[in-house]
């Protein structure tokens, strides 16, 4: 006799009449494959846990922000958010796609140039950049987004001695209705330190101004804030041609926009709740095309969007460790991925799919990570169909920042595969190893033996 | 360990008990287990027979019917031995 399928036994309390904390249930059907590559497969060759980036999406996501903004606007140009995700076989996936390079310090300016975008095509950014990488990125003629007056001061000088005129933009913070204001970064629109910043550039020759930049917060929620920041910007760009009649080469509105996961706390789930690309665009071309420019002397509009161009491009598959019962009955599954390797999960809800077949019956779980760390938490509230130990799990919307603000804490970090066009894996950052981390390591002399 | 009397359980997998009007519901093999406690079967005879029916092993199971009766309890559907006693 054929036996039968086993699942372990549920039993669940029927509430009727309120939505209870752990909401709908989550999936009603299993992921078991990702763009044709079996889960089960992919960690059997790979390990688990392991980081999936789709290129077919990542592609298809981008080709969407373009034509939101392109069908909007004569002159658009992307730059890659290295921060976001600076594994270089993502970068080159932007890079083939047109997309320029956005860095934010002097390690991802040398990833960016090692990937082989040429220096007049990579935007130098962030209150952190050192004179030597100054002294590089001018000889490059990279795009410098000056964030304080002391590099304003450290450039000038640089200029002066390199005998070169470096391109730079000035990044502009400003009330855009939105809470919290991000203030720390560039010079304020409000109270004239931008025009000041302006003004000290423009009085000397031995600079360049090319661009104005601001980058308003992140996972914005509100496209009205951009149109805002567009107009702000486009008003100072406005003002710099009618008191010094230049021209201002480009526009740039920073990265932000939300990508469709879901913060905790929201009603509503991220899908439903995240701005459109097209409603961003219609937000900030709008506001520049209306600001007054003449037709021929539009500014570039430059987008560094990394959050919304990756995140649903990239998957995390994990196994199940184990099943225990929390003291208040509540069912808590441990994962052998934690907050280590998917930092997102402080502030989504993220979506998890089991990787096999289930019945149509749920269970209320918390999922935990693996580490010995009380704060690893996964899902403080999520309903799954009863899951056993080695079943897998894909969790979705991961490809932002995951990959770059990971620890090496407790855990090595995983391996992450690319999935190409034609749905062949290739293996792109290996699993970690001891000796990836000893190598950095050194003992003194003295330390090396003991006895116990 | 018994399953109260007055607890009814439909062939849907629902699970009412009147004393207090809670109501559960419980899958195919959570129905298949009450049934046979009502029934007044040892967690032995439960443990043997769902071996033998189901693709399980005995340590799996015995580890989730551990769970799935401390559930019963918790949720109420158990007699007490205080009662039994009565």
């Amino acid at each position: 006799m054929k036996k039968l399928q086993y699942e372990r036994p549920v039993i669940q309390r029927l509430n009727t009449g309120v939505m209870n904390k752990f909401g709908t249930r989550t999936e009603y059907a299993p992921v078991t494959h990702i763009e044709g590559n079996a889960v089960k497969d992919l960690i059997k060759e790979y390990g688990s846990p392991l980081f999936v980036i789709s290129q077919r999406v990542i592609e298809q996501t981008l080709k969407d922000a373009n034509r939101a903004f392109k069908t909007r606007y004569p002159k658009v140009q992307f730059a890659w958010s290295y921060k976001t995700n600076y594994m270089n076989a993502v970068c080159n996936v932007f890079h083939k796609n047109g997309s320029w390079g956005e860095v934010v310090s002097g390690f991802e300016y040398q990833k960016a140039l090692r990937n082989g975008v040429p220096g007049n095509k990579i935007i130098f950014n962030g209150p952190d950049k050192a004179e030597n990488e100054l002294r590089l990125a001018i000889k490059n003629n990279s795009m410098i987004h000056i964030d304080h007056l002391d590099e304003l001061y450290l450039i000038k000088e640089l200029a002066t001695e390199m005998n070169l005129r470096p391109k730079v933009a000035i990044r502009v913070n400003m009330d855009t209705g939105i809470y919290p204001m991000w203030d720390r970064f560039g010079f304020n629109y409000e109270n004239g330190q931008a025009w000041d910043a302006i003004n000290k550039i423009m009085l000397t020759d031995k600079i360049d101004l090319v661009g104005l930049h601001c980058h308003i917060g992140t996972f914005m929620l509100a496209p009205s804030a951009y149109a805002v920041a567009a107009a702000k910007l486009s008003d100072l760009a406005l003002g710099i041609k009618k008191k010094f009649k230049k021209n201002i080469q480009y526009i740039d509105m920073g990265g932000g926009f939300a990508s469709k996961n879901t913060l905790k706390g929201s009603y509503l789930q991220g899908p439903d709740s995240s701005p459109s690309f097209d409603q961003f665009a219609e937000a900030i071309t709008t506001a520049i095309l209306n600001a007054g420019f003449v037709e021929n002397e539009l500014p570039l509009l430059i987008l560094e969007t990394g959050r919304a161009l990756i995140d649903e491009a990239g998957y995390l598959l994990g196994t199940v460790i184990s099943n225990k019962r929390l003291s208040d009955g509540r069912r808590a599954t441990i994962m052998d991925f934690g907050v280590n390797i998917m930092f997102t999960s402080f502030w989504y809800d993220h979506k998890i799919s089991p990787a096999q077949e289930f019945s149509q019956y749920t269970e209320d779980a918390v999922l935990y990570g693996p580490l010995c760390m009380n704060i690893d938490v996964i899902r403080e509230n999520v309903t799954l169909p009863p899951l056993k130990r080695n079943d897998n799990v894909v969790v979705h919307t991961v490809g932002a920042y995951n990959m770059t603000q990971w620890m090496q804490f407790i855990a090595l970090r995983p391996a992450i595969v690319m999935i190409d066009l034609d749905e062949k894996p290739h293996l792109i950052r290996k699993r970690e190893t001891l000796a990836s981390i000893d190598s950095e390591e050194l003992v003194p002399k003295h330390l090396k033996e003991f006895k116990l | 360990m018994n399953i109260k009397k007055n607890i009814a359980l439909s062939d849907t997998g629902f699970v009412f008990n009147p004393s207090n009007g809670d109501s559960f519901s419980t899958n195919p093999i959570g129905m298949e287990i009450i049934k046979m406690l009502k029934e007044g079967k040892s967690t032995d005879e439960i443990k043997s027979h769902v071996v033998k029916n189901y693709m399980t092993d005995d340590t799996t199971f015995e580890r989730d019917l551990y769970d799935f009766v401390n559930m019963l309890t918790k949720m109420n559907l158990v007699e007490t031995d205080e009662k039994k006693k009565d």
